[in-house]
């Protein structure tokens, strides 16, 4: 009954297998089985964000999914994201606004980022705030943060974020 | 912080699900979203042996316009709700309640279902269908039966399903012309759980309220209706004075608890400016006041 099952699933394009046992983290299945590591772990309950990964075009928390439950899903990682050695536009953004330090909540503010931006059409600096607290990092204080994911913003929708007064 | 060995079902059918409750009884748990399950899991403070995953029953996902309602599957994703043009024109407090649930990619695998059977008493769903008078549809392979929202939540994440039912649909009456909705809460910071919400939708005719409903959560061991300020509302209007009256007679009504985030005297006091701040809102909404 609880014997491990084939999990096999699409990531970053490519088609891919691996054996998970019932009560495996999708998180765990991403980084021990598939070694796809760029995914991390932090609190295991939803609340930090660092683990999160696109699932069939949704950003979700992979701490919160079982392997099982990717059977068949489309993927995408942290590691889907540069072109070989050529940053992805939102990656360098990162980098430009000094959006890291320790690197840990990277990937999973990354991921939340390109889901919260191309999910929409239009986004107010304050709709960025919102949405970018999905995701916890203790380093940056965030304002790098909120400014690289505003440019992107910007980048992909063709038109400025609208800011709100600062006593908003 | 990793969940406990427990076998994983996946039905393909409601019936298949049915019949899988029914046969193992308290040993399973349905899985719907797991955006509260799973963290329970994997801190071990829930241990089942076996999940029943409903992730792949694709038609308990919907939402359907039945006329004078809207009917909404369990397993409707809070995201699709968040991004349905139908919830926004229909019932546009289920709108609003649900972008102040969590965050998007909580949103995109958390459902309606799963909040409503799970009762946490901070949690924005129960009020909403309270406000909004839903009936919840509950299924087993004994039968189907409606449980009217007002009956159905309990206790601390306790409702009125039996241990063989699922919870298949809601069932969301549209809002008369002339009525006004607010959802408004207060968190220490987006996303987390309410320290106390008000769900207020207000329906008027000539300005005066004709129907009042506004539901609390995060005031109690469950989501409930105001109803001593309802009545005031009713009778007085939305006048500064009434909406003053109203919202101290919340505060009195409720029975909240302490912990950690917040003193159940703050609370009430949360539950107070919350319910002013909906009742105006609404009203302002539905053209009575400015």
């Amino acid at each position: 009954m609880k014997a491990p099952r084939t999990v096999s699933l699409t990531v970053n394009g490519e088609a891919l297998s691996g054996e998970a046992s019932p009560r495996m983290l999708f998180a765990d299945f991403l980084r021990d089985v598939l070694g796809k590591t760029g995914t991390h772990v932090g609190c295991e309950h939803g609340v930090c964000g660092a683990c999160t990964v696109i699932v069939d075009d949704v950003a979700v928390r992979s701490c919160l999914m079982f392997a099982v439950q990717a059977e068949g899903a489309d993927v995408k990682t942290v590691e889907g994201l540069a072109d070989g050695e050529e940053l992805h536009p939102l990656q360098k953004l990162f980098s430009e606004h000094r959006a890291l330090q320790c690197g840990y909540c990277t990937p999973g503010m990354l991921m939340t980022a390109i889901d919260l931006v191309e999910s929409s059409d239009a986004l107010s600096e304050q709709d960025i705030k919102v949405g970018m607290s999905a995701a916890l990092c203790r380093c940056t204080g965030y304002e790098g943060i909120v400014k690289a994911v505003t440019a992107y913003a910007e980048q992909v929708h063709g038109k400025p974020v609208t800011r709100e007064s600062d006593n908003g | 912080m990793k969940p406990p060995p427990l076998d994983i079902l996946t039905p393909s059918s409601l019936a298949e699900a049915l019949s899988m409750l029914t046969e193992y009884g308290d040993e399973a748990r349905p899985l719907a979203g797991g955006q509260s399950l799973v963290p329970l899991l994997n801190f071990r403070l829930s241990r089942p042996a076996i999940l029943i995953d409903l992730n792949k029953i694709a038609d308990l996902a919907y939402i359907k316009d039945e006329g004078t309602h809207i009917a909404i599957g369990a397993m409707t994703r809070e995201r699709a709700i968040e991004v349905s043009d139908l919830v926004r024109k229909e019932t546009p407090l289920l709108q609003e309640a649900t972008t102040q649930i969590a965050h998007l990619p909580i949103r995109s695998r958390g459902t309606i279902g799963g909040s409503l059977a799970n009762a946490d008493p901070a949690a924005e769903y129960p009020a909403v269908v309270l406000a909004l008078e839903c009936e919840l549809v509950a299924q087993s392979v004994r039968g189907e039966r409606r449980i009217k929202a007002a009956a159905f939540f309990e206790d601390i994440l306790t409702t009125a399903l039996e241990p063989d039912e699922l919870l298949t649909e809601i069932i969301v009456p549209k809002i008369p012309d002339g009525s006004g909705s607010a959802f408004v809460e207060i968190a220490r910071r987006h996303g987390d759980f309410a320290l106390a919400g008000i769900a207020a939708q207000i329906t008027f005719a000539k300005s005066a309220p004709t129907d009042v409903r506004l539901a609390v959560c995060g005031a109690g061991t469950t989501a409930s209706r105001l109803t001593a300020a309802e009545e005031i509302i009713q009778r007085d209007g939305v006048g500064a004075e009434a909406i003053k009256a109203a919202s101290d007679a919340a505060a009195v009504s409720v029975d909240p608890m302490s912990d950690l985030h917040a003193s159940a005297d703050y609370r009430r006091r949360l539950t107070a400016v919350m319910t002013a701040q909906a009742v105006e809102k609404a009203a302002q909404r539905a053209g009575v006041i400015s």
